[in-house]
């Protein structure tokens, strides 16, 4: 009895969380140059568009679903913008086009889901290929950089010599909005529901399709408005922005614990794990880590989030049988 | 044909446009309205002083496009070796593939937190790196670019592999020798939006006005988007279209290499004259099996070497970034900063069966 309520307790998202703290303190007593305010806006400017993709995507996984095209999106967006820019047309027009850019991808991605029943994993492989291409038909092998100082500022800046970045605080907020829609509104709940049986949840009453279809627009709209952040914050608008940041967005989803077979995660585990992870990075840079070692670390590491739930669910399960067997036993044995 | 589902979507959409487009009426920033703030920003006030002792035990960072590129391995090494000399220390970071800015820009901010005095950074994109780059320097740190620069305010000076002219010009100078100042020619190009290959191609128009090369003329040029496979197709094309064609200036590595590679295994092997900028190690096979008779480019190593020397004269305050401002770089000489503190090194090198050997890069 104790067993099951210790394995509750120490859930993997806290694991993540207390890893994270750990790395931080030893990191800020231990590694040189990284407990400063310019470091620490560094490492939060750089691991921003991970988190910021990681949020709506945490609630599409825990619906069963997945979207690799958030990265193409995002390059798209970015070349969309700079095309735009070149044209002469003002910013302020420009930033609102993108992120309906973003809808429009999203709302294909999930029309396709949806409407056609095919699985997202196939679907968003096949618009991650389209998206990127488009960007590129767009945008040529075009650098665009001269975006307004204003707005360079914003996306690259921090506040005063504090280790805030300005964009932090937004981001903040839609943290705030997604930890509420997931974990304290029906439709947070439903999701959790069909992630764990879809069919269940249908005969249920929940509206699954819908449901899928708003998630896929959010992700296309945060993708979006993650590619206009990229393009501003590397003052670069080039059609193979942001290339990858689909796998490092799945990488620390999946190792704040959210499972791949859908309808069990956190979304303070899933930032526990992007920040985790653009931490790690951090420190092995100021320690000289070359980046092929950067990769293999990252990588045993995800390997081993996958692991370790699991393995710690099965030995729960082993020891609960082992407590039944013995306590079935004894009576025989007397 | 809108579903229950599909009607939000659409209000939110219609709700999104229309808000675009009150914005479009109302103005903005536009890229008219913004004055180009790059220009001419880093104003160094500080005053050169070409007799100040070289400082030794500094610490210089190379930060290439792309770590474990052969082109900036040899580069890089010549760096090492010139500040082995100099007493000071060397390390090389950079990431894995030639298009990750954001890794570039990491890299830069982790240089700066570990307080090397400079970087030398072949950069990815003239943008990207300069919200770091002006960060580094705020710091104190000294920022050489070298093969490829920044803008002009996000470092303190560029080496220049070669004066954009002096490139341009050589190359058609090379194949008019070859040629004995005859024939059609035609160019491939990488990139038809690549600003540097367009700026040595209009050097290369520009040469043929002269009346040297009345009888040569230039009939098409030809974009291989640096792709191997696209570059020969282009080549292939090239000599069907045009049949009378007698020589081909590739300005690229990749182009070169990949249209010596269709010259080599056609009938107009040791026909139609092939030259352009190419590395020694990709062009060895087709000057030994007479292909190619001679191309150029700079020497790497010589690029890095004078990197180095350009961040220890500016760690010693022996140059500032200004135009005029002269230092000595050891074996390669007495430098003179130009315009938008540029330093080039010099006429290319001419690579041809007798000296090619001399080169592994």
């Amino acid at each position: 009895m104790t067993d099951s309520a210790l394995v509750r307790a120490v859930r993997w998202d806290t694991v993540v969380g207390a890893l994270l703290l750990v790395l931080l303190l030893l990191s800020f007593a231990f590694v040189d140059g990284f407990g400063n305010a310019l470091n620490l806006s560094f490492l939060i400017g750089s691991t921003l568009p991970v988190a910021l993709i990681a949020l709506p995507m945490t609630l599409l996984v825990v619906s069963g679903e997945i979207d690799l095209s958030v990265a193409s999106t995002a390059g798209l967006s970015g070349a969309v913008m700079g095309a735009l820019w070149n044209a002469g047309m003002a910013i302020e027009t420009i930033i609102p086009l993108c992120l309906l850019l973003g809808v429009v991808c999203g709302l294909v991605n999930g029309l396709l889901v949806t409407r056609l029943g095919l699985p997202s994993l196939a679907v968003t492989i096949g618009t991650m290929a389209a998206y990127r291409g488009i960007a590129q038909i767009v945008l040529g092998s075009d650098a665009v950089t001269d975006f307004p100082g204003r707005y360079l500022d914003f996306a690259a800046g921090r506040i005063g010599g504090s280790f805030v970045p300005y964009a932090l605080p937004p981001f903040l907020v839609l943290l705030a909005v997604a930890v509420l829609v997931l974990h304290a509104t029906p439709f947070g709940r439903s999701l959790f529901a069909i992630g764990a049986n879809e069919e269940a949840a249908r005969f249920a009453g929940i509206r699954v399709k819908r449901h899928k279809l708003w998630l896929f627009t959010a992700t296309g709209l945060l993708a979006s408005a993650t590619g206009i952040f990229w393009a501003l914050h590397y003052a670069s608008a080039r059609y193979d922005n942001a290339t990858g940041l689909e796998l490092s967005v799945v990488a620390a989803v999946l190792l704040g614990g959210i499972s791949f077979d859908g309808g069990r995660g956190t979304l303070g585990g899933a930032v526990a794990g992007v920040f985790l992870l653009g931490a790690l990075q951090n420190v092995m840079s100021l320690l000289n880590v070359s980046a092929q070692s950067q990769i293999v670390v990252t990588g045993i590491l995800l390997v081993a989030s996958v692991l370790g739930p699991r393995l710690a669910r099965r030995i729960a399960a082993a020891r609960t049988a082992r407590a039944v067997r013995a306590a079935t036993a004894l009576p025989h044995a007397s | 044909m809108p579903t229950p589902a599909l009607r939000p979507a659409c209000a939110a959409l219609a709700a999104a446009v229309s808000l675009a487009l009150a914005l479009t009426a109302c103005g903005g920033t536009t890229k008219k309205s913004v004055a180009d703030d790059d220009a001419g920003a880093h104003a160094s006030h500080a005053k050169a002083d070409p007799h100040a002792p070289t400082k030794k035990g500094l610490t210089v960072a190379f930060l290439p496009k792309q770590v474990n590129n052969p082109y900036f391995t040899v580069a890089d090494k010549g760096g090492e070796q010139a500040l082995k000399q100099l007493g000071s220390s060397y390390k090389e970071v950079g990431p894995n593939s030639a298009t990750d800015t954001s890794g570039q820009v990491s890299y830069v901010n982790t240089l700066t937190q570990q307080q090397v005095d400079g970087i030398a950074v072949s950069a990815q994109d003239p943008g990207a790196l300069c919200t770091a780059l002006k960060q580094a320097m705020k710091n104190g740190i000294k920022v050489v670019t070298y093969d490829s620069d920044t803008n002009t305010g996000c470092r303190d000076v560029f080496v220049s592999q070669a004066g954009a002219e002096a490139l341009g010009r050589s190359q058609v100078q090379l194949l008019g020798r070859q040629l004995g100042y005859k024939g059609e020619i035609a160019i491939l190009s990488a990139a038809q939006t690549a600003t540097n290959q367009n700026t040595w191609i209009g050097f290369m128009k520009d040469e043929l006005k002269k009346p040297r090369y009345k009888d040569m003329k230039l009939v098409t040029t030809a974009y291989g988007n640096d792709d191997a496979q696209q570059s020969f197709q282009q080549t292939q094309g090239l000599l069907q279209e045009h049949p009378r064609l007698a020589g081909i200036i590739s300005p690229t590595t990749v182009g070169i290499k990949a249209a010596a590679q269709y010259l080599s295994g056609s009938k107009y092997k040791g026909k139609v004259r092939l030259t352009g900028l190419g590395t020694p190690d990709d062009m060895r096979r087709y000057v030994k099996n007479g292909t190619v008779d001679a191309f150029e480019l700079w020497d790497p190593a010589k690029l890095g070497a004078l990197a180095a020397h350009a961040s220890v004269a500016l760690s010693s305050g022996q140059i500032t970034g200004r135009r005029g401002e002269t230092f000595e770089a050891g074996s390669l000489g007495t430098f003179t900063l130009g315009d938008k503190g540029v330093i080039d090194l010099g006429a290319p090198t001419v690579f041809d069966r007798d000296n090619i050997d001399r080169y592994r890069f």
